[in-house]
């Protein structure tokens, strides 16, 4: 697939995007700027980019705890999103939600899910208004190797498929649900193997390449706009930090070794796809290392943006439960 | 005013908003066939696309509900109490939740009808009456209508609100009779309860009865038994049990100064327990005797008719413990 220079360069810049977000993240959660829990994308960026930016604006994704990645390979808005974690009446959810609850529906961001498996259901629901409606709008939802064994996987991935809805299921398989290999708990050998059982099509796609990921999710876009049904898209790939900041007890090495991860980094997003361009003559190194800079400058502003942004008042504590209120008991 | 069976004015609470408003589909099992008789005549009517027979797949189809209100639908989904257990995720995770987490982006108008089959031998896996559960979880709007014409028209009401409203439909009435106005005979041609406001389907002066669902008409008729008796009984139904007219119960046990509550939902945190808290806390000195509870007792529900029937609230219960407060 001959792709045009400005897609490949959009995916590099959402790819930077997540990447610098993630490191200012680590960053200032280790100097104390918000808590809770926060689960780093960083090394599985072109699962996220290659599937969003095949998509439209109107189409819906809906993610997971691992949820920095899903909004921003979206054309999400980082100064909402850093917002949105230090709390701020600036975040995407007036800092109601918080790092796993990133929700920007003026993009068709769902929103993500600290259940696992279970935004599989909201998203397939997306896609049943789809089909209702009789509207041309696909539905994405991302989830993991662990959340593939969920219930509700299972059942949307057939509901989805009795149904012919136009949705995509995108399994990021980062290998470890926590610190538990899928090797243990993933009974066929590729989570993909699984879509035989929903009569849809299954793909393994290399993680690391967002043009692979890309291509896969176009071909299942093309599958569910033209009313055909539901895929199942497996981007094999790697998380490089733990799985959440703040589970120091958790060493590394203990679960995954330490020449596996090294391994996985040698093989990381960003640099396959700046090599390639480069390589291909599609962009120049320096092409490349300016959008690194200028998306290095863009999350610098979102921190600024958020840090600056105000906490909410205590009187805003009630307010977003209802659409037609009701008095508080 | 013509007569209604209690399903039926389910059925045309339905019929008449999915023909006002085509973003309006009911999904659910066995739904096109019209197991359970609400359904009836909707497939005929609206097609496939809008009456859809789901999987057994609670947790998939209910989160699709959500789904689908997220992006401009109007889902109605029809269960039993007894399956929401098995989409209790969605439930919470999502329809309860998502609103408020996601910073009041997003409406999610979903009716979720969940029927309350109990009282007829249907043993502890098919006879919950869950929503005190439903009531301590934030973001869900949940109503408990007694007679068909509260059905019918809060369930027109749950339709066009924004929210989540989990529609508790109380089995043990299905087959009731009652006056439901004809809409020619309304001044807006149509039937719309509003949330929140209770109905006092007695008045009285001596002990106010607050009775839920399936309890209002055993406490109607343990009104009517005391009566006799020259004990003067007000019978309030609140009918929207999340909002909760506080201000007519309160007013009532102001005038009484005695208050029984009727629950079919099992006594711990029921319903019951929740107007008792408030009328002890808000009413207190108002109270001439202790608040009595009437609610089921805190036992599974046993299959023996012999050993079922002791277990939910009764006209004989009420009455009992209407003249304990005045003892």
């Amino acid at each position: 697939m001959a792709l045009d220079k400005d897609l490949l360069m959009l995916m590099l810049r959402r790819m930077w995007t997540i990447r610098h977000f993630e490191e200012t993240v680590i960053d200032i959660y280790a100097k104390g700027e918000f808590g809770g829990a926060a689960h780093p994308y960083i090394g599985e960026e072109a699962v996220a980019v290659g599937a969003c930016v095949a998509m439209q604006d109107t189409d819906y994704i809906a993610g997971n705890h691992r949820s920095h990645g899903h909004p921003l390979a979206k054309g999400g808005d980082p100064k909402g999103a850093m917002a949105e974690l230090l709390g701020r009446v600036d975040g995407y959810c007036k800092g109601k939600g918080g790092s796993m609850h990133l929700a920007d529906f003026s993009i068709g961001i769902l929103g993500e899910s600290g259940i696992l498996g279970s935004s599989l259901p909201v998203a397939t629901g997306a896609a049943l208004a789809s089909k209702i409606k009789g509207e041309d709008f696909i539905s994405a939802v991302f989830f993991g190797d662990g959340a593939s064994n969920q219930g509700a996987c299972h059942e949307s991935m057939n509901l989805a498929s009795v149904w012919k809805l136009p949705i995509i299921f995108i399994c990021e398989n980062n290998q470890y649900a926590v610190t538990t290999s899928y090797r243990d708990t993933v009974a066929v050998e590729h989570v993909s193997d699984r879509a035989s059982a929903y009569n849809m099509p299954g793909v393994l796609v290399d993680g690391q390449d967002v043009v692979a990921m890309y291509e896969a999710v176009s071909v299942a876009i093309e599958r569910a706009r033209a009313g055909e049904g539901p895929s199942l898209v497996e981007g094999l790939t790697y998380r490089y930090e733990e799985h959440s900041l703040g589970l120091g007890r958790i060493r590394r090495g203990e679960y995954r070794p330490e020449d596996e991860i090294e391994t996985w980094r040698q093989r990381d997003p960003i640099v396959i796809h700046t090599n390639r361009l480069v390589e291909q003559g599609i962009a120049t190194q320096e092409e490349c290392d300016a959008v690194n800079a200028e998306v290095r400058g863009e999350i610098d502003e979102a921190l600024e943006f958020a840090r600056n942004s105000p906490f909410p008042e205590p009187e805003e504590l009630f307010d977003d439960m209802f659409a037609n209120a009701i008095p508080q008991p | 005013m013509p007569e209604t069976v209690f399903v039926n004015a389910i059925n045309e609470a339905l019929q008449e908003e999915m023909q006002r408003d085509e973003s309006v589909f009911i999904m659910g099992e066995d739904i096109k066939r019209s197991i359970y008789g609400a359904t009836m005549g909707l497939l005929e009517e609206f097609g496939e696309k809008r009456v859809l027979d789901t999987p057994l797949s609670e947790n998939a189809f209910f989160g699709a509900a959500v789904g689908a209100s997220a992006v401009g639908m109007r889902p109605v989904v029809e269960t039993l109490t007894s399956f929401m257990w098995v989409a209790m995720d969605q439930l919470v995770s999502q329809a309860a939740k998502m609103r408020y987490m996601f910073g009041g982006q997003v409406n999610l108008p979903v009716v979720y009808r969940a029927t309350m089959y109990y009282g007829g031998g249907s043993a502890a896996h098919h006879s919950d009456r869950s929503y005190p559960m439903f009531m301590n979880m934030p973001g869900l709007k949940i109503v408990a209508p007694s007679n068909p014409a509260d059905m019918k028209g809060l369930m027109k009401t749950a339709i066009r609100d924004d929210d989540v409203v989990i529609m508790f439909e109380d089995g043990t009435l299905f087959g009731n009779r009652g006056e439901v106005p004809a809409n020619e005979d309304l001044p807006n041609g149509e039937l719309l309860i509003p949330f929140g406001v209770a109905n006092t389907l007695r008045e009285g002066t001596d002990v106010t009865v607050v009775a839920i669902a399936g309890s209002v008409p055993h406490a109607v008729a343990a009104a009517e038994e005391l009566e006799a008796e020259g004990i003067s009984v007000e019978v309030i139904d609140p009918r929207t049990l999340v909002p909760l007219d506080k201000a007519s119960i309160l007013a009532s046990v102001e005038k009484t100064g005695r208050l029984v509550i009727a629950d079919p939902a099992h006594k711990v945190c029921s319903a019951a327990s929740e107007i008792a808290s408030i009328v002890a806390e808000e009413g207190f000195w108002s109270l001439q005797a202790p608040i009595a509870k009437v609610a089921s007792e805190q036992v599974h529900i046993p299959y023996s008719p012999v050993l079922e029937k002791l277990v939910y609230p009764t006209k004989e219960k009420i009455v009992t413990a209407v003249r304990g407060t005045l003892a």
